[in-house]
């Protein structure tokens, strides 16, 4: 009870968040005049006709980037139990939790060096 | 009997619920029209111009008149576009932008939903926000749209990691992810002054999570016109619009909780605790909104390898070090909280 009395009203701001959006986008829909043409809805190309579909192959440092971000972002969530209830943990939980960063600052390291991080 | 007890026990408390949350959105919606009158007014006194003045005096009706001709304008969905994806898009930015205040507090007690988890709630919630920018580009099926998409999901996830490490620092400090208890514990002293390189770390990283000037390189008028929403016209671009103001509006909030003691007075003393709590808060959101424009009526835009050094071997290890360093200062002389 205490877990829906707290997320409840949450959920019922999504709801009403949701519906907001929705209303927006379709009263805007029905209310202005609305005249496509197949110019007007081909995709934007400072004037041209598109040339090539837009889905095709990209930089694979963007893939790189979502890797580490990954890494880094699951240690960030290890971390928020950790400093909450570092008091009462002690130097065991403040030791173990260098190490652990120890590590990850190893790997890095590592990275930085292999130049995963550069950019040109 | 029974139905006194739906009356009382569900309908009730439900519309009461509901005038909340209206009692939060309605006046959020107000700042965000406002806020970009504001970026107007601001940025046109530092470039020493008038802004607008035209609509209502002093221009203040000119939000309205933006919004209604947005409103009145054709919604255009390329032919080349997934149909579904491209109209979802905006309109996740835009609740993901509202639904983020449902745990701020305003004044002690004063907030919708006080769940034990605020601080994750929130950092769940502004992660989320990249996949309206990566659905917009995606299904818009346009070359700038893709690649200004692309941009703006590496920077913000770069920007993410420190802005985690930094929400880490700060919970060390106040024991706590209570986002009221995280405010409460600046009674004393605002975490701005122990921990100001990692305040300044968490604003910065804030322009970038955001797209702002000078990090806004996904929008990069010069080379992609508008970026990912460049597909977009009429509410579809207002909600977008909408979604980036709420989330400016969202990183002012946050740096005023997390480093500017939230609805705290500077000062606990007379002259300063008859404002009410609201109000401090609001100042300090405004302030810190205010410098999310000066700082893009200041500073050139950024180059993107650049903008990722800055993330990835500046900030991310800077905060890290701060965030073991504080670790360790609190647990040598035994300030934890428990």
């Amino acid at each position: 009870m205490e877990l829906l009395r707290e997320y409840l009203p949450i959920l019922i701001f999504l709801g009403i968040a949701v519906g907001l959006a929705v209303v927006i986008v379709v009263a805007s829909l029905v209310v202005a005049r609305q005249n496509p043409d197949s110019e007007k809805l081909s995709a934007y190309e400072c004037g041209f006709e598109p040339f090539q579909d837009a889905r095709k192959k990209f930089d694979v440092r963007f893939y790189l980037v979502a890797i580490l971000f990954i890494i880094f972002d699951l240690e960030v969530a290890f971390l928020f139990p950790w400093a909450v209830s570092l008091g009462r943990l002690g130097l065991l939980g403040f030791w173990s939790m260098i190490v652990f960063l120890g590590v990850l600052t190893v790997g890095f390291i590592y990275e930085w060096r292999k130049g995963a991080l550069e950019w040109e | 009997m029974a139905e006194g007890d739906f009356w009382s026990g569900y309908a009730l408390p439900l519309v009461a619920m509901v005038l909340e949350i209206l009692a939060i959105v309605v006046p959020l919606l107000l700042v965000v029209a406002y806020a970009t009158y504001a970026e107007r007014k601001v940025l046109a006194a530092a470039q020493l111009r008038k802004g607008p003045n035209v609509v209502g005096p002093f221009g203040l009706l000119q939000p309205l008149a933006d919004g209604l001709k947005l409103f009145m304008k054709e919604t255009v969905i390329p032919s080349g576009a997934n149909r579904v994806v491209f109209a979802a898009a905006p309109m996740l930015t835009f609740v993901l932008a509202l639904i983020a205040w449902a745990v701020i507090p305003f004044d002690p007690g004063v907030v919708l939903s006080n769940i034990n988890v605020g601080i994750l709630y929130l950092f769940a919630i502004s992660s989320l926000g990249v996949y309206g920018i990566i659905m917009a580009g995606w299904a818009s099926n346009s070359k700038y749209a893709f690649l200004g998409a692309l941009r703006s999901a590496a920077q913000m996830v770069s920007y993410e990691v420190s802005i985690g490490f930094v929400m880490v620092t700060v919970l060390l400090c106040a024991g706590s992810l209570n986002i009221s208890d995280i405010v409460l514990a600046q009674r004393h002293l605002w975490y701005v002054i122990p921990l100001l390189p990692m305040a300044v770390v968490f604003f910065i990283s804030g322009l970038a999570e955001t797209n702002r000037s000078p990090f806004d390189l996904p929008e990069g008028e010069s080379e992609l016109v508008a970026g990912y929403f460049v597909e977009y016209s009429a509410m579809t671009f207002a909600l977008f619009f909408l979604g980036e103001y709420a989330n400016m509006i969202l990183v002012s909030a946050m740096t005023s909780i997390l480093f500017l003691g939230g609805w705290l007075a500077p000062f606990g003393v007379p002259p300063f605790t008859w404002v009410p709590g609201p109000i401090w808060f609001f100042l300090k959101i405004a302030f810190c909104f205010f410098c999310f424009l000066w700082v893009r009526a200041t500073f050139p835009r950024f180059r993107y390898d650049q903008l990722m050094r800055l993330g990835w071997k500046v900030f991310l290890p800077l905060s890290l070090f701060w965030l073991v360093l504080t670790a360790a200062f609190l647990t040598a002389f035994g300030m934890l909280p428990t």
